[in-house]
């Protein structure tokens, strides 16, 4: 399993290099210099600029050094903050980010789950239809739309919680994390009911009913783990899609997250903040797909097995 | 008292394209310490009838339409489903056809196995785990405390066969119903099971029901047989009686049906002229696909010796028969010929010319030639082609036909495979297995050819419809002077149909010679073992 | 599909028709209202769409600072922006881009995706093995951050927008077809194929295609409302479409900033997206019930 889990690993070493790489030449790609945009700045302020960033170097160095700095954990300066530097913003964004995120997961996975099982209970029936139609409208209904509605109905006609903010009024955080959750609900909804409907028509299901074994048992101990394995391996997809969330929702409620900073940084050109944050999202991103993948060949006994280095 | 005593049982399935009557007005009982068979061809109602008495058919569609089914005095079909819980497991068990599918793979065999201890008796874990390793020694699996902890996939058929029979066994029940627990076994592992089975029964007394289709097996197991057709009883008695002297046409039929006796010798054969020599073929696959992980995909990189130095020759209008079990490489051996799978060495001689390095161009003239039926007659047909442009495609790319001759000879094809002329423009799912590979077979001597290899081609097929299939093929190779390589799993259709039978294991030939001769006197430790392990009728004569 | 015209024969003018599996699947969706219903409000979304320069009942520029924003009424049916624009005009032009960008976008996906797809599952072996790694690889990108990044970068061009979407889409679509060609290769038809001698190209042609046909069918029918929302998303943050061009994307982005004391600015674009949304995602899953009953999933 350890031994998995670090080829794993090194695996995800190329991919973070091409993210690097196309990010960097990608950005250097774009037409203007950085600093086109400021009023005339004299001749020697944009020599020290440029040196201060290290755009006076040739690209090629440009790039080695800047990888170099990214494997001890430096992400460079910022262009558009001068005097702090990329991991500062990164630090200061994470948090609200991180806690959106997880508030944003708990809510699909547990509703998401519970109403794909329920649904999966009993097939095309009034139980199977409702919380599927629901999932339905929660796939059409985007979080850039559905945030809006919600802050229009519950924020502002109902008046009952607070539209904007993160942590500063009681109960601001339960709009965004609806929000951002819903969308990722409805389709493990669809996922769990589908993986659940496949197991619950497997032969074994048949054997375990034919020993005379409670329903609750059936369900939970036969059925369950099987029914999930693809809410399992959605879990990475899930985070990234997450991640692109986060830039919506925390600009619709202002919350000071990594993902507006990361509008707002593509909006300003501010470089560096724009490569450290892909960079950054791109870790987390390969980080979330291997732990997914580790916890599907956990939870399954034959890839377990495998991965032991059985035969 | 019988155990259990079975009154008109009706069970309906209501679908949207009506009713169907899947047991209709069905009685029988079993007494402890019995067997009873039940026997029918796939339709017959037979599973269902039994999974109705245990609350094991989907409902709906299914519906109890009448009928008691009384064992020990209680009344089976109308009981809660908490009694019906109580009962399962516990005093009635079932084992079923494949066990590959039905063993959870994500719990232990000793979980799965403990499971009817820890919810009908209340016996606690460390209690139970004896009472299992017991059990899995008692059934003949070796190291039974490793094993407890083994998941499915480690145990090979034969061995989750035997847990699934542990696990049926284990709250000790008065009744067992089996659901063809061999069929998807090979046979010298079939043999080993009926014997266990037959062993435990004797030693504890319990009642059987054994649905199988067949009537070998049956023969072996039962005490009494029920024979079934479209949910109805057809005839019942005591095995020796009913297959000593069948009253009624189906039971007979179905008894004909199995292929018993020897094909006779064709003399015509001329020795000198082999059509095809295979000399010292092998296949080996090597297995590079990527696994989770590159660097273990390394070690998956080994050699699979599925064909290993095999060297034959057919003659011209023989019938040599290829027997071997699953994994033996036989149908390997029979596609690495036509050139379907690959040859990592040795040499195909036909009709006198080297095709082994042949390019397609080359072989494209031969593959008229040469043709070839498959297993299974649901996947061998494509399902988007009538069967008119199924079989008027060979004949047109090989310019055997053209746009105006074309029809004439499909309808002609038909005929001779005994299809009916109005079905030309039907879908093969339109048809019944039998019908789909008289449409196979007809594909395969579209382009009049000269040599066939047949991989399996009944075994996918209920017995009287092979029999029928059977006639047919040896009809047409006497009609059209063909040369088939039949290869099959079932020793009974090989030496009913082969002039010359080889065996094969994991990839080598065992032996080979005369049907008859090797069957009179097998040389080979394992063909003996092999033809040891056919179940054959008690009584039958054979 | 009948490649062979028949000369005529009593035969075959007595010869009862078979039901293909395309009628059959035909049928089946027939039966299902939901799919059905979703079909025939994307027909009519489309002709809309097509004939929107012609019906629109304002011109798409044409203001009215006057009127300011109204409410929905029997002039505006979806009311007027601040700038007294007719939101219902505005929402059928912006339908034109978000559906052009939906069936244009989901068009590169599926050429890139079959071709690779097609090619590894039939090339097999180490190809497949190399083409699929890459697909795997790429997969792990993390796309919507390099789409914005391009975005930026290259300046918001529309003919930019659809080779990202397409680009990102392409994947799940080659994965798809790659498991039903080499699923479809080990089927015993096409080896039969294969021994009587017919040409690469014809088995490729009239056993392989018609038979992968049906999942690619339904997996674009999905492919086109997620590409909508990709770009509908993309202009919500300002990185898509660019005004003077509108989507509803975009309408919704506007909706928003005024939401408070214009909510049906909200409220109407929302809609148009949703239902459309709605309408492909029920004609997919009734395509695939339809299709392929017994992999109908979720």
């Amino acid at each position: 399993m350890l031994k998995f889990f670090f080829t794993r690993l090194l695996q995800a070493i190329p991919v973070l290099l091409v993210v690097i790489t196309v990010t960097f030449f990608l950005v250097r790609l774009a037409p203007g210099g950085p600093f086109d945009a400021e009023k005339a700045v004299p001749p020697e302020v944009l020599k020290a600029l440029e040196a201060n960033y290290r755009l006076d170097l040739p690209v090629w160095q440009q790039y080695t050094s800047y990888v170099g700095d990214l494997v001890t954990g430096d992400f460079g300066p910022s262009f558009r903050y001068p005097g702090r530097s990329v991991n500062e913003l990164i630090m200061a964004g994470l948090p609200a980010s991180a806690e959106l995120g997880l508030y944003a997961l708990l809510v699909a996975l547990v509703i998401g789950t519970l109403a794909g099982i329920i649904a999966s209970l009993r097939p095309n029936t009034a139980q199977d239809y409702i919380p599927m139609s629901t999932a339905m409208i929660g796939i059409c209904m985007p979080s850039f739309l559905l945030g809006p509605l919600l802050v229009l109905v519950f924020g502002i006609w109902l008046d009952w919680l607070p539209i904007s903010g993160w942590g500063d009024m009681p109960g601001d955080k339960i709009l965004p994390s609806i929000t951002m959750g819903a969308g990722y609900a409805a389709y493990i909804a669809r996922l769990s009911r589908g993986g659940m409907l496949e197991v619950l028509s497997q032969d074994y299901i048949r054997t375990a009913r034919a020993k005379g074994l409670p329903e609750r048992v059936i369900i939970f101990k036969h059925a369950l783990r099987g029914g999930l394995i693809p809410v399992i391996a959605f879990l990475g997809p899930a985070f990234a899609g997450l991640l692109s969330g986060s830039f919506v929702v925390e600009t619709i409620f202002q919350i000071p997250g990594l993902g507006r900073f990361f509008v707002q940084a593509a909006f300003n050109r501010d470089y560096t903040m724009i490569m450290g944050t892909t960079v950054f999202f791109a870790f987390l991103i390969v980080l979330f797909n291997l732990l997914s993948d580790v916890i599907a060949v956990w939870i399954n006994p034959r890839l377990r097995h495998q991965a032991q280095g059985g035969h | 008292m019988a155990l259990l005593k079975v009154t008109n049982l009706k069970v309906w399935f209501h679908t949207r394209n009506g009713v169907v009557k899947a047991v209709d007005d069905v009685s029988f009982s079993v007494d402890a310490g019995q067997t009873l068979g039940i026997v029918g061809e796939s339709g017959s109602g037979k599973s269902v009838c039994c999974y109705s008495l245990v609350d094991l058919i989907p409902k709906p569609p299914g519906k109890i339409e009448g009928g008691t089914a009384l064992f020990n005095g209680e009344d089976l079909l109308t009981c809660s489903a908490q009694r019906m819980g109580e009962i399962r497991g516990n005093d009635i068990a079932v084992i079923f056809q494949d066990p590959m599918t039905c063993l959870n793979p994500y719990l232990t065999v000793g979980e799965q196995l403990i499971e009817p201890l820890l919810y009908h008796r209340g016996i606690k874990r460390p209690e139970a785990r004896l009472q299992a390793i017991d059990i899995l020694n008692e059934v003949g699996i070796t190291n039974p405390e490793r094993r407890f902890n083994s998941y499915p996939h480690e145990l090979s058929g034969g061995m989750r066969q035997r847990v699934m029979i542990a696990m049926a066994l284990i709250a000790e029940p008065k009744l067992i119903i089996c659901d063809e627990p061999t069929t998807a076994l090979d046979v010298t592992i079939q043999a080993q099971i009926l014997k266990l089975l037959r062993e435990l029964q004797q030693k504890r007394q319990v009642a059987v029901i054994f649905i199988t289709h067949d009537l070998a097996v049956v023969s072996e197991v039962a005490n009494d047989v029920l024979v079934m057709k479209n949910g109805k009883v057809v005839e019942r008695g005591t095995t020796a009686e009913l297959f000593a002297n069948p009253k009624e046409e189906y039971t007979q039929k179905l008894i004909a049906a199995i292929p018993s006796g020897v094909k006779p010798l064709t003399e015509s054969v001329p020795k000198a002229t082999p059509l095809l020599e295979v000399n010292h073929l092998r296949t080996w696959f090597r297995d590079y696909s990527v696994g989770l992980f590159s660097s273990a995909a390394l070690k998956l990189e080994r050699n699979i010796k599925a064909v290993d130095d095999v060297s034959l020759t057919i003659q011209r209008r023989e019938i040599l028969g290829v027997v071997g079990e699953s994994g033996s490489g036989k149908s390997t051996l029979g596609r690495a010929i036509l050139g379907l799978a690959p040859r990592t060495a040795g040499q195909i001689i036909y009709d006198g010319q080297d095709i082994t390095q042949y390019s397609a161009r080359q072989m494209k003239p031969l593959r008229r030639k040469m043709q070839m039926i498959f297993q299974d007659p649901y996947a061998s047909l494509n399902p988007r082609m009538t069967i008119f442009e199924t079989l008027a495609e060979p004949l047109l790319v090989h310019g055997l036909a053209n746009r105006k001759t074309v029809t004439a000879q499909v309808l002609e094809l038909m005929d001779d495979v005994g299809l009916a002329r109005a079905y030309i423009r039907k879908y093969p799912h339109e048809f019944s297995g039998g019908q789909r590979q008289r449409i196979a077979i007809g594909r395969a001597i579209a382009t009049k050819p000269e040599f066939i290899v047949a991989d399996e081609p009944v075994s996918a097929l209920d017995v009287t419809i092979q029999a029928q299939i059977l006639d047919l093929i040896l009809e047409l190779v006497n009609k059209h002077n063909l040369t088939m390589m039949f290869i099959s799993h079932d020793l009974g259709v090989v030496r009913y149909i082969a002039d010359r039978v080889l065996v094969l294991h994991r990839g080598k030939v065992e032996e080979q010679g005369i049907t008859e001769e090797l069957w009179a006197a097998p040389q080979a430790d394992y063909t003996k073992k092999l033809l040891g392990a056919i179940p054959r009728f008690a009584n039958a004569g054979m | 599909m009948v490649a062979i015209i028949t000369n005529t024969d009593e035969v075959l003018a007595s010869a009862e028709q078979g039901t293909s599996l395309w009628s059959d699947a035909w049928v089946r969706l027939r039966r299902n209202h939901l799919a059905l219903a979703g079909l025939g409000i994307l027909i009519f979304l489309a002709i809309v769409s097509l004939l929107t320069p012609w019906i629109a009942p304002y011109g798409y520029e044409a203001q009215n600072l006057a009127l300011g924003a109204t409410p929905p009424s029997w002039q505006h049916w979806f009311g007027t922006d601040i700038f007294g624009r007719d939101l219902l005009t505005r929402v059928m032009y912006g339908g034109r881009m978000s559906l052009m960008v939906g069936f244009v976008a989901t068009g590169v996906a599926l050429v890139i995706g079959v071709l690779w797809g097609t090619v590894a599952g039939y090339a097999g072996g180490r190809v497949d093995a190399v083409m699929m790694r890459l697909v795997d690889i790429l997969y792990a990108l993390p796309f919507m951050i390099f789409i914005i990044l391009l975005m930026v970068v290259f300046g918001r061009s529309i003919l930019l927008l659809f080779l990202a979407i397409g680009a990102v889409e392409w994947l799940t679509m080659a994965r798809i077809v790659r498991g039903q060609v080499q699923n479809l290769r080990r089927q015993e038809f096409i080896e039969a194929a294969y021994s009587l001698g017919l040409s690469r190209w014809r088995i490729v042609r009239k056993h392989l295609i018609p038979n992968t046909l049906g999942p690619v069918i339904v997996y674009t029918t999905l492919t086109i409302p997620s590409v909508m929302l990709l770009e509908a998303f993309l202009s919500f943050l300002g990185l898509g479409v660019q005004p003077p061009e509108s989507s509803w994307g975009l309408l919704i982005n506007n909706g928003v900033e005024t939401m408070e004391e214009y909510p049906w600015l909200l409220i109407f674009p929302g809609l148009a997206l949703s239902i459309t949304l709605f309408s492909l995602n029920f004609l997919g899953d009734g395509l695939r019930d339809a299709l392929d009953p017994r992999t109908s999933k979720d």
